[in-house]
């Protein structure tokens, strides 16, 4: 503790000179926002320009406000509390989002006929809030926290963790402002144009330094494996986005860029990306935050570190080479579908590896399954994270995926990866964050916890069930030939045989934002320090002798 | 592990730790589960033998680049051609006599008229339907195949033509195109004027509200319109002029829906498929359409021929 009380001291010396220093550069990049949005040649990179000198600004403004110099406890907690209201606010938008074009494909009328609103502009805009607003602000929260409690030490670099997480809010103003206004690259979850890329990997090395810098003043011998997971998932994310997002602008004040690869080479680099992302962001990130999370709220040990350390190294070796498999049957070359495919096939064990970990910790708590919802949450989280871990090997083999190419199965799919697994263990580490962080006994309300997650797993449950059966009809239906060698359906008419599931898959959506709206209301009235009538926990008298 | 680490054994499992412990979390020494690990050798067996039968690993030769073939001897694009070849050398034999026939030989061969209606079907859903609908039903705008009102003819000849060469194609010479005036924007009528033409079309189908208005309606009629929607509205084919007596409605038979036709005029469009798809392709179709139900009969001198 004393240690920690020095450190502050001396950071707050050297802040007046660096407050100076940043003051004048961020004074500086404001006014070149300003000149590149006089000159820009497009309403996007005006309204981005202007954004981003409104955000330097702000920027001189919190340095000179008393937030970095206010004293701290040991750890530092308050911008992880920013991130738990952040992630809760854009989970919930990113959801409502998703509601909104599940009725457009079942009601087209509700594309409202504007440009602003249609389904090609809203898609990005959900699968962005949910994977990189909702996802990335909880997994920017938690590593924050996890990497300072299982470290011993408090977070590197003030002001550059607060410059981390407003920059990451910038980043997600400007994403999702380009999506309605029309630019896109085309890249499925690497839609923003090339100055918010540039933007974004400003922001990630700084996120890279805060976590490493942490880290290396920790004063644990060894590193968590929770920080494994938090480390890869950074590094290899920094990896992709400049691999992917290579592209040459046609003009520094224009938001259009040209892509450098094309073709076949170009969809390769896509999909390598795309499917790291799910890898690295939705897999290890999320693992990362299970490893710390689970064991902390049942209060055991994590069930074996040799299958950490085995399934860690096998699940980063070959998660890179699966990409592949989303362009089966495509121009790409055979031999690249085959090695795609059967990387994928060998990544099931060390996917499972982490189930194993996170379901056998609870082994001598089973108990908690039952009394406490929150726990029940990051376990049936685990359990979805098991079954689209099997899923995707099974969907990568080539004569599974010449049925379930191009068709809902993918999207149930992928939410039952993102439902089940990625926003339930995310609502875990919220739950937990929310009482830590603000120091609060207990949540508002366990009950509406108990609400949050049956309303959101019937959700879940709809949801997938419904792309399932929508997608695998699909499938048949497109590949139905009759005895004379002739297509049996036309794609229309699959399109009409679609509308009862996705009016399905639209009710356990709504449903599953029911959900999250409980939860932020009971996380507003834990932080609030609320406790709902008939629920406050009685202290009981021996808990002090434990 | 190193005696570094004080040994400590975990009450409830009796397993020992690692003597590691983070902010409270412990590690469990377990071994790696029998069953995880055989069934992870299994797949890295699986995935080993699958890249030994079939294409995979890249290696450099020559001054480029190969990869293994395997033992397959498997490709992808010789597979998808092989399996189309078959499927088109089975059909082979019906569509060169389709593209050779008349139509009137095509219907009198059962065998070959099925074909035909079953490949006109595929090749509607693929073609057609997005703009006819599937069940060829239409939409504003796009007419119905499946009723007897037809505004170009409903033989299988004249269904024939109206596929081949479009409707207003401005890529086809030959195209069907018929040109109303835009009454209203065209300065021909005035706002009174239009009003009283359409309560008088109105009238054809019982629909009219206003007898004063039909009464002036009817004499611009028989001014501006008679000449191609023929006496009391029967329409023609030879020129393309939509019925007006009846109850079916291209683009709606209410009082605006009217009115603004005639003020404005409407011009849909269709390709000319000749060149897009095969003759015997567009035979099939013609066929199709014309068995959805309302196909008109062939004119007496076809039906001599048969």
């Amino acid at each position: 503790m004393g240690c920690d009380g020095a450190t502050e001291v001396g950071t707050g010396r050297g802040k007046s000179a660096s407050t100076l220093i940043f003051t004048i550069l961020f004074s500086v990049l404001a006014l070149g926002g300003v000149v590149v949005s006089a000159g820009a040649w497009d309403s996007v990179m005006q309204l981005h320009a202007l954004l981003f000198a409104a955000f330097c600004v702000g920027a001189v403004v919190f340095l000179g406000s008393d937030t970095l110099n206010t004293p701290e406890g040991a750890y530092r907690e308050r911008v992880v509390r920013a991130g738990v209201i952040a992630s809760t606010f854009w989970g919930v938008v990113g959801f409502i989002v998703g509601l909104v074009i599940a009725l457009q494909l079942a009601f087209p009328a509700l594309n409202l006929d504007t440009s602003f609103t249609n389904f090609g502009r809203l898609r990005p805009l959900h699968t962005s809030a949910v994977i990189f607003a909702f996802g990335g602000n909880v997994l920017i929260a938690t590593s924050f926290y996890v990497v300072q409690k299982t470290s011993r030490a408090s977070l590197f670099g003030n002001g550059l963790s607060w410059f981390v997480f407003w920059g990451y809010q910038l980043f997600i103003v400007m994403a999702a402002t380009s999506y309605l206004m029309g630019a896109t690259q085309g890249r499925e979850y690497a839609e923003p144009e090339w100055h918010v890329d540039l933007w974004l990997t400003v922001v990630w090395v700084s996120y890279l330094v805060v976590f490493l810098g942490t880290l290396m003043k920790r004063k644990e011998p060894h590193i968590y494996v929770a920080n494994w997971f938090y480390l890869g998932f950074i590094v290899t994310i920094a990896m992709l986005h400049l691999g992917n997002n290579l592209a040459v602008p046609i003009s520094p004040f224009s938001s259009r860029s040209v892509a450098l690869f094309s073709g076949v080479q170009d969809a390769l680099i896509q999909w390598w990306y795309g499917h790291n992302a799910v890898g690295f962001f939705l897999t290890a990130g999320f693992l990362a935050i299970m490893y710390y999370f689970v064991p902390k709220a049942v209060g055991r040990p994590v069930y074996s570190y040799r299958l950490s350390i085995i399934h860690f190294w096998a699940l980063i070796f070959l998660y890179i080479w699966a990409g592949p498999h989303h362009l089966h049957y495509t121009a790409l070359p055979d031999w690249s579908q085959t090695l795609g495919m059967v990387f994928s096939v060998m990544l099931w064990m060390p996917s499972w590896g982490g189930m194993i970990n996170g379901l056998m910790t609870l082994s001598g708590a089973w108990d908690k399954l039952r009394t406490d919802p929150v726990v029940r949450m990051m376990v049936v989280s685990i359990a979805f994270y098991g079954m689209s871990t099997f899923e995707g090997p099974l969907m990568s083999i080539k004569a599974v995926n010449s049925l379930s190419h191009y068709t809902d199965w993918t999207i149930g799919h992928v939410h039952s990866g993102a439902l089940g697994w990625v926003a339930y263990v995310s609502f875990g580490a919220i739950y937990c964050l929310a009482k830590w962080c603000w120091g609060r006994k207990q949540l508002y309300s366990t009950r509406l916890v108990e609400w949050h997650f049956w309303v959101s797993t019937l959700g879940i449950v709809l949801y997938i069930s419904s792309m399932w059966v929508a997608g695998i009809m699909q499938g048949l239906m497109w590949r139905a030939y009759d005895n004379l060698g002739f297509l049996k359906y036309s794609f229309v008419e699959s399109v009409e045989q679609m509308h009862i599931y996705y009016v399905i898959r639209a009710g356990g959506g709504l449903l599953f934002v029911i959900g999250s709206l409980i939860m932020a209301f009971n996380i507003y009235k834990t932080i609030k320090g609320d406790v709902r009538k008939g629920e406050e926990v009685i202290e009981p008298a021996l808990s002090a002798a434990e | 592990m190193s005696d570094k680490h004080e040994k400590d054994i975990d009450q409830i499992s009796g397993v020992e730790t690692t003597g590691h412990e983070w902010d409270g979390i412990k590690e469990l020494n377990n071994p790696l589960p029998k069953w995880w690990l055989y069934t992870f050798y299994a797949t890295i067996l699986f995935a080993i033998g699958y890249t030994i039968v079939y294409p995979s690993w890249p290696f450099p030769s020559g001054d480029g680049w190969t990869y293994v073939k395997g033992t397959a001897d498997y490709a992808q694009r010789t597979d998808v051609a092989e399996e189309i070849g078959a499927v088109k050398a089975e059909q082979a034999k019906y569509v060169d006599e389709i593209r050779s026939a008349d139509f009137a030989a095509i219907t009198a061969n059962d065998e070959l008229h099925d074909f035909a209606l079953q490949g006109g079907k595929a090749a509607f859903g693929d073609n057609c339907a997005g703009c006819h609908g599937s069940g060829a039903q239409g939409f504003t705008g796009f007419p119905n195949l499946n009723d007897d009102d037809w505004l170009w003819g409903g033989t299988i000849d004249a269904i024939y033509t109206t596929i081949q060469h479009g409707i207003r194609s401005e890529t086809d010479p030959e195209t069907r195109l018929s040109d109303m005036p835009r009454f209203l924007a065209d300065g021909i009528l005035d706002r009174d004027g239009v009003l009283d033409v359409t309560e008088y079309v109105l009238s054809l189908s019982g629909k009219a509200e206003d007898e004063a208005r039909v009464a002036r309606g009817a004499v611009i009629y028989e001014e501006q319109c008679v000449a191609c929607h023929m006496e009391g509205g029967a329409g023609s084919h030879d020129l393309g002029a939509p019925k007006l007596s009846d109850a079916i409605w291209l683009y709606g038979g209410d009082r605006a829906a009217v009115y603004e036709t005639v003020a404005y005029a409407r011009r849909g469009v269709m390709p000319a498929w000749a060149g897009r798809l095969d003759e015997a392709t567009i035979k099939q179709l013609a066929l199709y359409v014309y068995s959805l139900g309302g196909g008109e009969a062939a004119p007496v001198e076809s039906m001599e021929s048969r």
